[in-house]
C-alpha cells in the first residue's frame, strides 16, 4: 500500500500553522522569565540557613520534579480554582504550571552552580572585606553563570517541547493548530510532520548555540 | 598590655565539633613586628590565623586587631553582623595556600577589587594604585593576564598584591608557599621579605623554618591548640627551651640547614 503524500493542502492553513508557532513561542518566552524569576529566587533561597526557608522550597521543588507535567498542568486548570475558589483561565493556568514546573529544574540548576563554586573564592572576597551580597555578586555568581548557561539552555528547551502540552487545555499552540488542520483536512501524516519539523528548526540553532557555550565556558576554565 | 600592641589575642579556643583546634590563645603582635607561626599540621596555627581576621569565628575569647574589636563566647553581647564583619576583615589582608585569584579578572582586576567595591574608590585611582603594586611585586607585564595564564609564583604576587591593595593594618599568610613547586617559592618569599623591610606587620603560617628565622621577630611554635613555646627565632629555633619544640625542628634539620 502506498501513500500519496499532499503537503500542498496545508498552504492554506499557513497563517494557522504560523499563528500556532508564534503562540508556542510567545508561551514558551513568558515561562523561561518567570521561570527563571522563580529559580533564581527559590535557587538562592535554598542557601539560606533557616529551615523555615529552605523546607518550603525543597517541598516545592520535590512536588513539582516528581509528578508529571501534564498531570500538573490538568490539576491546575480544574482543581486549583475549586481549591482556591477563584477562576483561572487556561493560559493563565497554563503559564502558572509551567512556569512553576521549570522554576522547579531551574532552581537546581541555579543552585548548584553557586555550590560548586570554590569556598575558597568566597573566603578571598570576605578576606577582602565584602559582605556576603558584595562576595554573590562579584565573586560567585560571574563564576557560577558561565556554569549555569548550558544547563539552563537545556532546560528552556524542555520549556518549549512541554508546551505542546497546552493543546489538552485547548489553547492555540502550534501542536493545537495542527490537531485542528487534521481534523479539517483528514490529512493527519502532513500536518503532524510538518509539526515537527517546525519544532525542530526552532530547537535546532538553540542546541548548537548552547553546546558552543557549553564548549566555550569549559576550555575557559581549564 | 602596651599601647604599642596592634593586634591583641586573648583566650581565644575554637573547637570543629568534638575536636578542640585552639585551647585559649594569648597573642600580641606590634606594629612592624613579624611572627611566624610553627608547628606540625593540625596543631591550629592556620585556624589561629583565620580567627585573627574572623574568617574563622571563634567560639570564645577576644580578638582586635587595630581599633576593630571583636568578642565572642561569654564575653560577647552579640554575634558581629555580616557589615561589622566585613569591616573588620577589610583591616587585614590575607594570602592563601591556594591563591584563591578570582578567575574570571585580570592580574589588575584582582588587585583592584578591593578598593572598587570594598572601598568605593574611584577605578582610575585604584587602577593606578593596583598597577605600582604589581609592579612592586615584579609583574608589572602581567596587568592584562588571567590567572590561568599565570605560574603558581605569579598568582601568589598578584594575591599578595590584592591583599596589599586594602592598605591593611596586617598581613595574614597561610602557608603561602606550601602550593608551590620548589623553584617558583624564592620569588614569592622575595616580596615578603621586602614587605618585612618596609615594617609591615605580618604574621606567616609557614613550613620553611629557615626563612621564619631569617625574617621573623618572634616565632611561635604551636602543638594541639596550645602555644607551646614563643619568642625569638634565636631562641624558638635556635635554642628551644621546650622538648616538644626540639623534636619538631629536628625533623627540619638538614633539609633546611
Amino acid at each position: 500500500m502506498t501513500y500519496t503524500w499532499h503537503f500542498e493542502v496545508l498552504w492554506e492553513y499557513r497563517w494557522i500553522i504560523l499563528h500556532g508557532l508564534g503562540y508556542t513561542i510567545l508561551f514558551t518566552i513568558i515561562c523561561v522569565v518567570l521561570g527563571l524569576l522563580v529559580g533564581l529566587l527559590t535557587g538562592m533561597g535554598r542557601l539560606a540557613r533557616s529551615r523555615w526557608i529552605t523546607a518550603p522550597i525543597r517541598a516545592y521543588i520535590e512536588v513539582f520534579r516528581c509528578t508529571p507535567v501534564l498531570v500538573q498542568l490538568i490539576w491546575f486548570y480544574y482543581a486549583l480554582p475549586v481549591l482556591a475558589g477563584i477562576s483561572i483561565s487556561a493560559p493563565v493556568a497554563a503559564a502558572l504550571c509551567l512556569s512553576l514546573y521549570g522554576g522547579a529544574f531551574y532552581s537546581e540548576i541555579i543552585r548548584g552552580g553557586i555550590i560548586a563554586t570554590d569556598p575558597g573564592q568566597t573566603e578571598a572576597g570576605q578576606a577582602l572585606g565584602m559582605t556576603r551580597a558584595q562576595v554573590m555578586r562579584r565573586v560567585v555568581l560571574p563564576q557560577a553563570f558561565k556554569r549555569m548557561v548550558p544547563p539552563l539552555i537545556s532546560q528552556s528547551i524542555m520549556q518549549l517541547k512541554n508546551t505542546s502540552l497546552l493543546s489538552v487545555l485547548a489553547l492555540p499552540d502550534l501542536l493545537y493548530q495542527g490537531q485542528v488542520i487534521a481534523h479539517d483536512t483528514y490529512r493527519p501524516l502532513e500536518i503532524y510532520t510538518l509539526v515537527a519539523v517546525l519544532y525542530f528548526a526552532v530547537l535546532l540553532p538553540v542546541t548548537i548555540w548552547a553546546k558552543r557555550l557549553e564548549f566555550g565556558s569549559s576550555v575557559k576554565e581549564s | 598590655m602596651t599601647q604599642a600592641s596592634l593586634i591583641e589575642i586573648r583566650g581565644l579556643e575554637k573547637s570543629f565539633g568534638k575536636n578542640a583546634v585552639l585551647k585559649g590563645i594569648h597573642l600580641e603582635v606590634a606594629k612592624g613586628e613579624v611572627v611566624a607561626l610553627i608547628g606540625p599540621s593540625g596543631s591550629g596555627k592556620s585556624t589561629l590565623l583565620r580567627c585573627i581576621n574572623l574568617l574563622t569565628l571563634p567560639d570564645s575569647g577576644q580578638v582586635r586587631v587595630g581599633d576593630h574589636d571583636a568578642a565572642f563566647g561569654k564575653n560577647a553581647t552579640r554575634m558581629p553582623g555580616d557589615r561589622e564583619l566585613a569591616r573588620f576583615r577589610a583591616r587585614t589582608g590575607m594570602v592563601f595556600q591556594h591563591f584563591n585569584l578570582f578567575p574570571h579578572m585580570t592580574a589588575l582586576g584582582n588587585v583592584m577589587e578591593g578598593p572598587v567595591t570594598v572601598l568605593k574608590q574611584r577605578r582610575k585611582e585604584a587602577e593606578a594604585t593596583a598597577r605600582e603594586l604589581l609592579q612592586k611585586v615584579g609583574l608589572a607585564d602581567k596587568t592584562d593576564v588571567y590567572p590561568d595564564k599565570l605560574s603558581g609564583g605569579q598568582k601568589q604576587r598578584v594575591a599578595i598584591a590584592r591583599a596589599l591593595a586594602m592598605r591593611p593594618d596586617v598581613m595574614l599568610f597561610d602557608e603561602a608557599t606550601s602550593a608551590l613547586d620548589p623553584e617558583l617559592v624564592g620569588e614569592v618569599l622575595q616580596v615578603i621579605k621586602s614587605l618585612a623591610r618596609e615594617g609591615m606587620t605580618m604574621i606567616l603560617v609557614t613550613h620553611e623554618i629557615a626563612f621564619a628565622k631569617e625574617v621573623a621577630d618572634k616565632v611561635i611554635f604551636m602543638r594541639d591548640g596550645v602555644v607551646v613555646e614563643c619568642g625569638p627565632p634565636s631562641q624558638v629555633i635556635e635554642a628551644p627551651l621546650q622538648e616538644a619544640t626540639r623534636s619538631f625542628l629536628a625533623r627540619f634539620k638538614g633539609t633546611h640547614a
